[in-house]
């Protein structure tokens, strides 16, 4: 499968490395700390950052979302998940600012009498926790065996690479989707709901490796005739050192850039399992709303039932996505 | 040429072998089928008999030779939940998908081509900066939403489009299509729009990014120092050579689109495969689960190789390349 086809441009512009990047920071003690923070603020990125506008309310944006996501127990009026504090008579409560609204739910409630807004709060919870582990197992999955098959090479190299090939073929979505269904015959039924979000985290992770591993792999493959890797080894160095110690950091610039496009995927892949129904149980899902059963809300006019949620991860996944377009544009050196 | 494609057939055998073996590992290791055939108070002589009767007592090699055997047969087994042939299950489901799957791959070719193009040469207009931030929006955006907002739209506000199901179908043969009646071509533009919309960025991206590639080399600025008219040097040059990775993403993201259907499928209540294998999952169904993943396997494999023969035949470079190699 490994034609002389260009599947990415970001796995076809990889081979190039940043110069200033993947520099190996000195350690140089507290008293530095002020000429470390101004260095940063004179480096090439910080620089790029200030000069567009776009990553800057990208970043507010994010800023915004994480900080909801994680203050959500402080921020949200009431606790969506305490049962025992639902009403049944206030579902279907419109937003605060029509005519049937009540001041205490701004956004209006759901069908059960769940406040949106903390719905919302908590559902970013799980939509970012879930994204975030995912990328980090498969950014550490990906990484790893990439390196080993750039700088092993050989036999090892030609079965992780054949692998990540036939992967490739498949959408992500598939194998995450087969091995959530998978975890769910295997799995007892009552345990369903409380490991849902672990079995997304592995099945999203699992599904998303090979971008990684092909970027980390052909870095590598430059990396390893460098003058250093050879010093490296001259004086004896062991091989999984000089892999870790010295090649990593200098092939992860594109790792950086995928990872936050891959958050953006991972958050979009967790809604959409959610809504198809295999993924967190759908009232704690960020748009669990959504669902079939969403559609019915929207047809009998209780709209903002999908809309508010939907509009909270659109934002979410769009603020995620300009900061990663901006930075894989602010590492590539041709555009500059 | 003829080593080119055995050695690719080859590898097309061996990926469908090798997902053939996965599902028939979940056949083999996920639940237990002689139990939910004769279910709990069965007695153990029933048991050893049906064990027999299936050749699970069999060595896993000789049962996995026999599971491919029956599969290039294209007999899967019956779906535990509908106690009907798995293969008729997905005979009646498979036009409704292919043809979504088709005309959403036509629509994101024949808007995102223009569109990438358009936003390559006319860079700085404002046109072209509303089409990109557009695209990133169409990114961001998980194609359950894109439908959802569409029902919200033309199905409730506007009331113009039917929001789920395929209208009415005419049958040819056993393909039953729902291209030749008016309320088959309604049900069909909203999911053929959800499903689309997505590659369509994609597309534009790719065909703009390629062109503004294509458009700094130096064959280019040659055929302007010729003299030759902006439209020539535009179509006839730079959008010919822009094309080649086109083909090979359009091919690959056909299978997407396929797979992808699942979620178009869901929210539109579709009556295709992808909503077939959801209800298989939610319920556990292994046959039908393990014909799917066979089946989209086999749609890629034969994807991939019908692109790469593309390639082959677009990219006169490769075959020099093997030509010089072999002298």
């Amino acid at each position: 499968m490994t034609g002389p086809r260009r599947v990415s441009r970001a796995s076809s512009k990889s081979g190039r490395r940043h110069g200033t990047h993947g520099a190996p920071v000195r350690r140089t003690g507290g008293s530095h700390l002020i000429a470390r923070a101004r260095r940063a603020w004179d480096s090439d990125l910080a620089w790029s950052f200030r000069q567009s506008p776009v990553a800057m309310l990208a970043a507010l944006l994010t800023l915004l979302c994480v900080g909801g996501a994680l203050f959500a127990p402080w921020l949200a009026p009431t606790n969506p998940f305490d049962s025992a504090a639902l009403n049944l008579s206030d579902g279907f409560t419109p937003p605060a600012w029509t005519e049937k609204g009540q001041a205490k739910y701004l956004l209006g409630t759901d069908d059960q009498g769940r406040d949106l807004l903390s719905t919302i709060l908590y559902g970013a919870r799980i939509s970012l926790a879930v994204g975030v582990a995912s990328v980090l197992l498969s950014m550490a999955m990906g990484v790893g065996l990439g390196l080993v098959a750039g700088y092993a090479g050989g036999r090892l190299d030609a079965f992780i690479m054949r692998v990540a090939d036939i992967q490739l073929s498949f959408p992500a979505i598939l194998i995450a989707l087969l091995i959530d269904g998978v975890a769910r015959i295997v799995l007892p039924r009552e345990t369903h709901d409380s490991i849902a979000v672990y079995v997304l985290i592995v099945a999203i992770g699992l599904s998303k490796w090979v971008d990684f591993a092909r970027t980390v792999r052909g870095s590598t493959l430059v990396e390893r005739q460098k003058e250093y890797v050879q010093a490296a080894r001259v004086i004896g160095r062991s091989q999984a050192s000089i892999m870790f110690r010295h090649v990593l950091p200098n092939v992860m610039g594109p790792v950086l850039v995928i990872a936050t496009i891959h958050l953006a995927l991972a958050i979009i892949t967790e809604a959409t399992l959610s809504f198809l129904g295999v993924g967190v149980p759908p009232h704690q899902a960020l748009a669990g709303h959504a669902d079939p059963v969403g559609n019915d809300f929207m047809l009998s006019g209780e709209w903002w039932i999908t809309v508010f949620p939907g509009a909270a991860l659109i934002v979410l996944v769009l603020s995620v996505n300009l900061l990663g377009d901006w930075l894989r544009d602010a590492l590539n050196p041709r555009l500059r | 040429m003829a080593a080119f494609v055995l050695r690719r057939l080859a590898q097309a055998v061996l990926v469908m072998l090798a997902v053939g073996l996965i599902a028939f590992s979940l056949f083999t290791f996920v639940g237990d089928p002689v139990l939910f055939m004769l279910g709990q108070d069965a007695t153990p002589e029933d048991r050893e008999r049906v064990t027999r009767l299936l050749g699970l007592d069999q060595p896993f090699w000789v049962q996995y030779a026999n599971f491919v055997a029956r599969a290039l047969q294209g007999d899967f087994g019956l779906s535990l939940r509908q106690v009907r042939p798995v293969s008729t299950l997905f005979l009646e489901r498979l036009p409704a998908t292919l043809e979504l799957s088709l005309v959403a791959a036509l629509l994101a070719l024949a808007v995102g081509i223009p569109m990438g193009v358009y936003t390559a040469l006319r860079r700085n207009t404002w046109l072209a900066q509303l089409f990109l931030a557009v695209s990133l929006i169409g990114v961001s955006l998980p194609t359950f939403l894109i439908g959802i907002l569409l029902i919200l739209v033309f199905a409730v506000l506007l009331g113009w489009l039917p929001s789920f199901g395929r209208g009415d179908t005419v049958a040819l043969g056993w393909w039953s299509t729902g291209l030749l009646t008016a309320s088959g071509l309604k049900s069909l533009i909203l999911p053929a729009i959800t499903l689309g919309l997505f590659q369509m960025t994609l597309i534009m991206r790719l065909v703009r990014s390629e062109m503004l590639e294509v458009l700094r080399t130096d064959y280019i600025r040659f055929a302007r120092a010729r003299g030759l008219s902006d439209r020539s040097v535009h179509f006839r040059h730079a959008l010919k050579n822009t094309l080649v990775p086109v083909i090979t993403i359009a091919g690959l993201q056909l299978g997407a689109i396929i797979a992808f259907a699942i979620i178009t499928e869901t929210v539109f209540q579709w009556p295709g495969m992808g909503l077939l294998f959801i209800q298989a999952v939610t319920v556990a169904d292994i046959p039908v689960m393990a014909a799917y993943l066979c089946l989209i396997a086999l749609f890629f494999v034969v994807i991939n190789l019908v692109v790469d023969l593309l390639y082959y035949a677009v990219d006169p470079r490769l075959r020099f390349d093997r030509a010089a190699a072999a002298n």
